[in-house]
C-alpha cells in the first residue's frame, strides 16, 4: 500500500477565497513534497479550514491553483480528487459497520468483492482494529470510531491524505497516542500527508514541516526546529509556544554584539546582522532565561518575582524588572531547588546568543 | 464585474458556472412535482374560479354574497367556526397543559390518546358520534338511565351535533401547537415567580398564558380554517339541516349542477382562508418584531 | 410548572389533582368515539343500539361477504399504495430541491406544494371533479389516485423536508471525498439516514389516501372507494355493518403504525 512516486506532490499557489468582504485565504502559496507531513498550524479563522476545504474540493477557490502531481484539480470534484480525508467528527457513516464504512471507497471504485475484502482487511490491521469489523459507530469508543476513519481514508490509497484537527475529541493521553500512531501510520504508507491543527505541540510533534498562517497568509513554513527556534515574526514568535517578545531597535554595535534598544528603556545585547536604525524584534524563550545568582553576564537584569508556576516538569517565574517590563523564566523543576517565591528579589539573565531577532515592520 | 476585479479572480466565471449547474440541477428534481401541482392542483383550481365569472360577470358573486339564504350560509359556517375554535382552546389549553407538565409515562400515554383519533378517518369518528348522539344513542341512553333528561335530547341533526363532532376532530390540532409553546417555555420562569411567592393561578395568568400565546394563536388560526372548510362533519351530523359553506358547495355542484355559482362560493371561501392566514402571518411577524 | 421535568415526587396540590381530573375527562372525549365502534360491531341488534342486546358476527360476515364491500376495500387499497409510492416518488426529490436548493422561484414553489394543505379540501374535490368529468376520468382509479397524490404531497415534503434538514451534510459531503458521485451518495448514506422520515411519509400519504372521502366521492362514481361506500351506507341505511368496517378500519391503521415503526427506527437508535 505504499506509494513514493512524484505523483504525489502537493502545490497550491497564489489561493484566494473570500467570503463576501471576509478574506478567508489571502494569496496561499505552499507546496507538499511527495512522502511529506506537512502541518498547517493557526488559530481559529486563521483559514486554515477554508484551505483544507479548497485543497479538497468542497470550496473552489476564486484565484491560484491546486495541483496534485502536476495535475490541476482546481475545479475538480472531491469524487475525482483521490484525497482521503478524515473529518474533525469522523463522518462516519452510521447506519454501516466498520468493515462497510471501510470498503464503501473501494466500493466507489468499482473494486472486486475479492480484492476489496482484502484491503479492508489489510486496513483493518494498519490501524490496530482487528475483530471489531461488524461493529457500529456507536459501538465503538472515541479512539477506535478515529481509526476506522483513518482506515477509511487510506483504505484505497489515496494519492494525498488530509486530517482536519481530527484529535480535538479525544483525552490527552489518547490524543498523543493517536498522534504517534497516525506518524507511525504514515511514515510506513510514505502519503503525502496536509494536517490541520491549532494546537501548537501536536504540530511540533507529528510534523516533518510546519506552516504557519493567520489571517488567511503563511506566515512562515519551515521545519518544526526552526519554526520554534527561529521564528520569522512575532505571529509566529508569539503563537507557538511561550515567549518572552520586546520590540525596538538596533541602537549599536558593542564587542561584535548588536545593542537594542527596546521598549521602556530596556537594554539588550544579542547577536545577529540586523543594520543600525533598524527596528526588530526580540524574542527569548523562557527555558533561555536563567536565574542567576549575582553573577555577571552579558544580560542581567534585577526584579521582583510577581507569581510563580508549578507545571509538574517545570517552574515558571514571571519576573517584574526595574524598568516594568515583565519576563517569563523557565527552570526545570529538578534544578530549582531554591525557588524563589512571589516577591523576593532575583536576578535573570539570557545569553545574548539565546535571543532570537527578526525585523519588525 | 469590473475587468479589473475578474482578472485578479480568474476563477470566479468558473466558479459561478458550477454552482448554475448545480442550481439547475436542484431546480429540475422539482420538475415532476411541478408538473403534478400545475396539472392536477392549479389548472382545475383556478378552471372552477374562472367559471364564476361566466360571462365576464360578477353576477353569482352578487348571488353569493347578496341574497340573504346564502349569507345565513356565511354566517352559521363563521359561527361554527367560532364556536368550535373556542370550545377547542377551552379544553385543549388544558390538555396541552397536563401533558407538557406530567411525567414521561403520562406524557406518551396522554399522546397516544390525542393522535390515535388523529390517525383514524373522520369519517369513522363521525359515525362513531352518530352512534353516541342518536335518540337512542349511548348519551341518550344514559342520560335517561341516570333520570338526568325525561325524553332524549336531541343532539343529532342539528348544530349542537355538528359542533361536538369537529370539536372532537379538531382537538389535537389545538393541542399541539399549544404544547410546543408549553415546551418552550422556559421552566425558571415559572420557578421564579413562584419563589417569589406569586400563587399558582397568577403564575398562570400573568406568565405561563401570554408567553404561549403564539402557540394559542397558532392552533386557533389552524382550527378555525380548518372548520371552516369542514365537510363530512357537519355533512353526516348535521342530516341536511345544517349548510355550510362546503356542504352548500357539494349541493350545487351535485344536485344543482351549478357551476358558476359553486366556482363563486369556492371563490369566496378560499379567499377567506387565504385572507386569514395572511392576517395571521402578519400578526405573527409583528408580535415577534422588539418594540422600538 | 414545578413538574415540568417531572422528577419530584411529592404530593401532588390540589390545582394538579383538578388538571388531571380535567384532563382525564378530555382524554376520555377524546377516546370515547373510538372505543364505542367495537362493542357496536359486534352487537346482534340490526339498527344503531347501545348498549347492544347480545353478541353476533353477522356484520363482520356482512362485510367479507358482500363483494361490494370488498371490492371497494380493494380498490382503496390499490388507490392508496399507487398515491404513497407516487407522493414519495415525486415528493422526495421535490424535498431536496426545496431544502437545499437557492434557484429563483424555489419560494413560490414552496408556496405551491404546500397549497393542497391549505386549499379546503371540497373546493379540490370539486375543481379536479370538473375536470376530470370533461376528461371523462371519473371512475377511473388512477384518477382518484393522481388526485389523493397531490393532497398527500405537502405532507411528505414537510417531513422528508424535517429529516433532511436534521441531516448532517458532513456525512454526504465525506462520501463525495471517498469517491461517490452525488446520486451514489445519497443513495448509500443520505436515504438510509432519513429512513424514519421516508417511513414516516409513507405512512402519512398512505392513510390519507384510504381515509380520504370528499374526493373519492366525487371522482369515484359508481367504482366506489371504502370511505365512499362507507358514506353512502350511512347516508341510506345505518346498520351496524359500518361499525364493523370502522373497527377493521382502525384495526389496520394501528397495523400500519405498527409495521412503519419497525422499519423507521431500523435506521439508528443513536437516543
Amino acid at each position: 500500500m505504499t506509494r513514493d512516486d512524484a505523483s504525489t506532490g502537493l502545490a497550491l499557489a497564489g489561493i484566494r477565497k473570500a467570503f463576501g468582504p471576509v478574506k478567508a485565504l489571502d494569496g496561499v502559496d505552499l507546496s507538499v513534497e511527495p512522502g511529506e507531513l506537512l502541518t498547517i498550524l493557526g488559530p481559529s479563522g486563521s483559514g486554515k479550514t477554508t484551505l483544507l476545504k479548497v485543497v479538497a474540493g468542497f470550496e473552489f477557490p476564486e484565484a491560484g491553483s491546486v495541483r496534485l502531481g502536476g495535475e490541476d484539480l482546481t475545479l475538480a470534484p472531491p469524487a475525482k480528487r483521490d484525497m482521503g480525508m478524515v473529518f474533525q467528527n469522523y463522518a462516519l457513516f452510521p447506519h454501516m459497520t466498520a468493515r462497510e464504512n471501510i470498503a464503501f471507497p473501494l466500493e466507489m471504485r468499482r473494486l472486486q468483492r475479492r480484492e476489496i475484502e482484502g484491503r479492508v482487511q489489510e486496513a483493518f490491521e494498519l490501524v490496530d482494529l482487528a475483530g471489531l469489523e461488524t461493529r457500529l459507530p456507536r459501538q465503538l469508543s472515541g479512539g477506535q470510531q478515529q481509526r476506522v476513519a483513518l482506515a477509511r481514508a487510506i483504505v484505497f490509497n489515496p494519492r494525498l491524505l488530509l486530517l482536519d484537527e481530527p484529535f480535538g475529541a479525544l483525552d490527552r493521553k489518547l490524543r498523543e497516542a493517536m498522534q504517534l500512531e497516525v506518524r507511525r501510520l504514515q511514515k510506513r504508507l510514505a502519503v503525502t500527508t496536509l494536517f490541520i491543527t491549532h494546537d501548537q505541540e501536536e504540530a511540533l510533534v507529528l510534523s516533518d514541516r510546519i506552516a504557519v498562517m493567520n489571517c488567511g497568509r503563511i506566515e512562515q513554513v519551515a521545519r518544526p526546529r526552526e519554526i520554534y527556534e527561529r521564528p520569522a515574526n512575532a505571529f509566529v514568535a508569539d503563537f507557538v509556544g511561550e515567549s518572552n517578545l520586546l520590540f525596538g531597535t538596533v541602537a549599536g554595535v558593542r564587542e561584535g554584539l548588536l545593542e537594542l534598544a527596546l521598549a521602556d528603556g530596556l537594554k539588550l545585547l544579542a547577536a545577529g546582522e540586523v543594520p543600525q536604525g533598524a527596528r526588530v524584534g526580540a524574542l527569548v524563550r523562557p527555558e533561555h532565561v536563567s536565574l542567576a545568582n549575582g553573577s555577571a553576564s552579558a544580560n542581567s537584569f534585577e526584579g521582583e518575582v510577581l507569581e510563580t508556576v508549578y507545571t509538574g516538569t517545570s517552574q515558571k517565574y514571571r519576573v517584574r524588572l526595574a524598568n516594568g517590563t515583565a519576563l517569563l523564566a523557565r527552570v526545570p523543576a529538578a534544578a530549582a531547588l531554591a525557588s524563589p517565591a512571589t516577591g523576593e528579589r532575583v536576578s535573570l539573565a539570557i545569553a545574548p546568543a539565546l535571543v532570537h531577532l527578526f525585523r519588525d515592520g | 464585474m469590473s475587468a479589473s476585479s475578474v482578472a485578479a479572480l480568474p476563477l470566479l466565471p468558473k466558479i459561478a458556472a458550477l454552482r448554475v449547474r448545480r442550481e439547475r440541477a436542484l431546480a429540475a428534481l422539482g420538475l415532476p412535482a411541478l408538473l403534478l401541482l400545475a396539472l392536477i392542483f392549479a389548472f382545475p383550481v383556478l378552471r372552477l374560479l374562472g367559471l364564476s365569472l361566466e360571462g365576464g360577470s360578477l353576477e353569482w358573486y352578487g348571488k353569493a354574497l347578496g341574497e340573504g339564504l346564502y349569507l345565513e350560509v356565511f354566517w352559521i359556517t363563521f359561527r361554527i367556526a367560532a364556536l368550535v375554535t373556542l370550545l377547542a382552546l377551552l379544553l385543549g389549553y388544558p390538555l396541552a397543559y397536563f401533558l407538557a407538565t406530567t411525567t414521561r409515562f403520562w406524557t406518551t400515554l396522554g399522546f397516544i390518546f390525542v393522535i390515535l383519533p388523529l390517525w383514524t378517518s373522520v369519517l369513522v369518528r363521525t359515525y362513531a358520534w352518530m352512534v353516541l348522539l342518536g335518540r337512542n344513542g349511548v348519551v341518550n341512553r344514559i342520560l335517561l338511565e341516570l333520570g338526568l333528561a325525561r325524553e332524549p335530547l336531541p343532539l343529532l341533526y342539528n348544530e349542537l351535533g355538528v359542533v361536538i363532532g369537529m370539536v372532537h376532530v379538531l382537538i389535537p390540532y389545538m393541542v399541539l401547537p399549544i404544547y410546543s409553546a408549553l415546551k418552550r417555555l422556559d421552566p425558571s420562569l415559572a420557578q421564579a415567580a413562584e419563589g417569589l411567592g406569586a400563587p399558582a393561578s397568577r403564575i398562570f395568568l400573568r406568565i405561563v398564558l401570554p408567553l404561549t400565546l403564539d402557540g394559542v394563536f397558532a392552533g386557533a388560526i389552524l382550527v378555525f380554517v380548518l372548520s371552516l372548510g369542514f365537510f363530512i362533519t357537519p355533512a353526516l351530523l348535521g342530516g341536511g339541516r345544517v349548510i355550510m359553506i362546503a356542504v352548500l358547495i357539494e349541493q350545487q355542484v351535485r344536485e344543482t349542477l351549478d357551476w358558476s355559482f359553486a366556482g363563486a362560493l369556492s371563490a369566496v371561501l378560499l379567499a377567506a382562508t387565504i385572507a386569514i392566514y395572511g392576517l395571521a402571518q402578519r400578526a405573527r411577524r409583528h408580535g415577534a418584531e422588539p418594540p422600538p | 410548572m414545578r413538574a415540568a421535568v417531572g422528577k419530584a415526587r411529592r404530593r401532588p396540590r390540589p390545582g394538579r389533582i383538578a388538571l388531571g381530573a380535567i384532563s382525564a375527562l378530555i382524554f376520555a372525549f377524546l377516546i370515547l368515539p373510538l372505543v364505542v365502534v367495537f362493542p357496536l360491531s359486534v352487537s346482534s341488534a340490526p339498527y344503531l343500539e347501545f348498549p347492544p342486546p347480545g353478541l353476533s358476527w353477522r356484520w363482520y360476515e356482512n362485510y367479507f361477504g358482500d363483494p361490494v364491500w370488498i371490492d371497494a376495500t380493494l380498490r382503496s387499497l390499490k388507490i392508496a399504495t399507487s398515491a404513497m409510492l407516487l407522493s414519495l416518488l415525486v415528493g422526495t426529490p421535490l424535498a431536496f430541491s426545496l431544502v437545499r436548493g437557492r434557484y429563483p422561484g424555489r419560494a413560490l414553489l414552496d408556496r405551491l406544494a404546500a397549497a393542497p394543505m391549505i386549499v379546503p379540501a371540497i373546493i379540490f374535490s370539486v375543481a379536479v371533479y370538473g375536470l376530470f368529468a370533461k376528461l371523462k376520468l371519473i371512475g377511473a382509479w388512477y384518477g382518484i389516485a393522481l388526485a389523493h397524490t397531490v393532497l398527500a404531497l405537502p405532507f411528505v415534503v414537510i417531513v422528508i423536508g424535517a429529516g433532511l434538514r436534521g441531516f448532517d451534510e458532513a456525512l454526504e459531503a465525506a462520501a463525495l471525498g471517498l469517491g461517490a458521485s452525488r446520486w451514489q451518495a445519497v443513495k448509500r448514506v443520505t436515504l438510509p439516514q432519513i429512513r424514519p422520515s421516508l417511513v414516516s411519509a409513507a405512512l402519512l400519504a398512505f392513510v390519507t389516501s384510504f381515509d380520504e372521502l370528499v374526493v373519492a366521492m366525487f371522482l369515484a362514481g359508481s367504482e366506489m372507494t371504502l370511505p365512499k361506500k362507507m358514506f353512502d351506507n350511512i347516508r341510506m341505511e345505518i346498520d351496524p355493518t359500518i361499525a364493523a368496517v370502522s373497527v377493521l378500519q382502525i384495526a389496520l391503521i394501528a397495523l400500519a403504525v405498527l409495521i412503519a415503526q419497525r422499519f423507521g427506527r431500523g435506521a439508528l437508535e443513536v437516543k
